[in-house]
């Protein structure tokens, strides 16, 4: 087989709804494993997905999934399964016939249908609300019978968007872990997500996205150090703050301390928070300084974009 | 290249497809198309529009049982349900049918959010337009087909032993089979048409009242033009001509009769290209709900 033949591959893909940007100039080829594409809202990951699964066409450039194109739907969608970030399902269908009917349509038999639908059910923790109505599941629920759906065929490329929305915290690890299995078999897993700390530890490579274009891209390792480098920003509330931004600028990790217009705090930047966290419990044990209240001040994600692709994250 | 690869070509393409595959994936669609299509209180204004004409008729009955039935109100009557079948059922309300259960069978998820679940299994589009065509034209054939049985029986029924030898010795039920082949001609001619209006347009009712304008004045047109027409072709399948004066005889003109089998065979062959044409916009469609 020809690494082509493994991979996942963009070529030079744009795509434009009238004169909105959707992608841009986006090439890059991906090898089995967890893939995660990470962006702010509007950033283009589902534009990227639906482009992938051929929802939408590109507007120039081409994509290859295995060596095959969605012109191609019988051999592609036998490869492909697609949990989509739409919240809509067949009027009436329950969770057993929303699974059952694609497999048929698969060209699989009824016996083998139904083997399929009920191992896709077990999976994902569905078997025992697989015949009740869609309609009157919870969010999580519904997250996860489409995922049943997606993984029931058995996909060699399982394409996720933001699998883990909704999902209390036990189904989120049960997801992940299952995520990792398939992943494990040698397929490819692309999963999409606006909270890097989500596909963080999971994931083998990044797509990193803003305004339709790919900031960077590659393995999760060099990505996390880049986020490890980013001068995080504290907020201490405090009496004495002169004292506290004299006593933090002599550290080499704080690139900035900042007294507050009142005068009853620091906002200090340091690339190492821990160091800093050690400083100020010295600080305070010495009596110098009374806190009265500490809190990172960007420690949320689209600081991390700001300093990554230079977005806010907000709405593209 | 010449006639003889063409035709090598198509074989070569005709037996690399899986033809067993296509008719299972249809006969899954047809299936899911008709239960979500016939079965649902959406449709109850469909269901009025095929069963209203046996409600007047019934209407008609309970009212007017003490009239004579002779031959001449037999004639009378066979006249009523000639004008029933030509000015309602093929003018309006097969028409508006269609349009309802066609239009819907696309748009109609594009507007659910449902479409892409179609668009993500291992289906040929081309498969998918004939698929849901095919479960459309179940859906209105059965509708209307029972409405007009139903007239039939209701306005014959009540002459006893004359209404059943007008049937079954005389021209009853030729005109009956006339009907029901012109109706299910309607249906899959209108349904065609509305299908593909429903991918071309993203609001395909004014697009449909501009076809039920060209449906009503196409007669006035030249010959080629009213082959563009579907009444054009079931127009000649009516076994009772209506002699009607003034404006509406507009509605029952027929400008350039052809025979039967012709128009069974044009509205055919019309139908498939208008599928065909299908096809190929299905193709263009792509899953863009936040526009719909």
């Amino acid at each position: 087989m020809t690494p082509e033949a493994r991979q996942i591959v963009f070529e030079n893909v744009s795509k434009f709804y009238g004169e909105v940007l959707g992608v841009n100039k986006v090439s890059f080829s991906l090898d089995p494993g967890i893939t995660s594409l990470v962006g702010p809202n509007g950033s283009g990951k589902t534009t990227l997905m639906n482009l992938l699964t051929g929802l939408i066409k590109p507007s120039r450039g081409a994509i290859y999934v295995l060596g095959l194109t969605p012109h191609q739907p019988i051999e592609f969608f036998r490869q492909v399964g697609f949990c989509t970030q739409f919240d809509s399902f067949p009027p009436g269908t329950n969770g057993h016939d929303f699974i059952y009917w694609p497999l048929r349509l698969h060209g699989f038999g009824h016996d083998q249908a139904a083997k399929l639908t009920n191992e896709a059910l077990e999976r994902a923790g569905m078997a025992e609300v697989a015949r009740r109505k869609v309609a009157g599941y919870s969010k999580g629920m519904r997250q996860r019978i489409r995922l049943a759906q997606a993984i029931a065929h058995h996909p060699s490329v399982l394409v996720l968007d933001e699998p883990l929305n909704g999902l209390d915290p036990m189904a989120r690890s049960e997801s992940i872990a299952l995520f990792q299995a398939i992943a494990k078999q040698g397929m490819h897993v692309i999963i999409s997500s606006h909270i890097l700390e989500e596909v963080d530890r999971i994931s083998d490579r990044v797509v990193l996205m803003s305004s339709g274009y790919v900031v960077a891209e590659g393995q999760i390792r060099e990505v996390r150090k880049e986020v490890q480098d980013h001068p995080m920003q504290i907020l201490v509330r405090c009496s004495n703050a002169p004292r506290l931004a004299a006593a933090a600028f002599e550290l080499d990790h704080v690139v900035e301390a900042k007294i507050l217009n009142d005068g009853r705090g620091v906002l200090v930047r340091t690339r190492d928070a821990e160091q800093f966290y050690l400083l100020l419990n010295k600080i305070v044990s010495g009596g110098l300084v009374e806190v009265d209240a500490v809190a990172p001040a960007d420690d949320d994600v689209n600081s991390i974009y700001q300093y990554l692709i230079g977005s806010d994250g907000g709405p593209a | 290249m010449s006639a003889q690869d063409l035709v090598a070509r198509a074989q070569k393409w005709s037996k690399e497809q899986p033809w067993r595959l296509y008719g299972s994936q249809i006969s899954v669609l047809v299936r899911n198309e008709v239960r979500r299509n016939l079965f649902t209180r959406r449709r109850i204004g469909i269901y009025l529009l095929a069963l209203v004409p046996a409600l007047i008729i019934l209407t008609h009955v309970i009212f007017d049982r003490n009239q004579p039935a002779g031959p001449a109100q037999i004639e009378e009557d066979t006249q009523i349900l000639a004008g029933i079948v030509q000015l309602y059922y093929f003018r309006l309300g097969i028409f508006f049918a269609c349009m309802a259960i066609f239009t819907w069978l696309f748009r109609g998820e594009m507007v659910e959010r449902t479409l892409h679940y179609q668009f993500l299994v291992p289906v040929r589009r081309e498969v998918l337009v004939v698929g849901k065509f095919i479960a459309g034209t179940l859906v209105a054939i059965a509708l209307f087909e029972t409405g007009l049985l139903a007239c039939f029986y209701l306005m014959y029924s009540r002459f006893g032993s004359a209404g059943r030898s007008y049937v079954f010795e005389g021209p009853g039920l030729g005109q009956l089979g006339s009907y029901l082949l012109a109706a299910a001609l309607a249906c899959i001619g209108y349904g065609a048409v509305f299908l593909a209006l429903s991918l071309l347009f993203k609001n395909p009712i004014v697009p449909g009242v501009v076809i039920m304008g060209w449906e009503t004045i196409a007669p006035i047109f030249p010959s080629w033009a009213q082959r563009l027409s579907v009444t054009f072709y079931l127009k000649p399948l009516c076994p009772v001509s209506l002699p009607l004066t003034g404006p509406l005889a507009i509605f029952t003109v027929v400008a350039e009769p052809v025979s039967p089998f012709l128009a069974v065979l044009g509205l055919l062959c019309l139908t498939i290209a208008i599928l065909v044409l299908s096809c190929f916009l299905i193709h263009r469609m792509e899953i863009t709900y936040t526009t719909e």
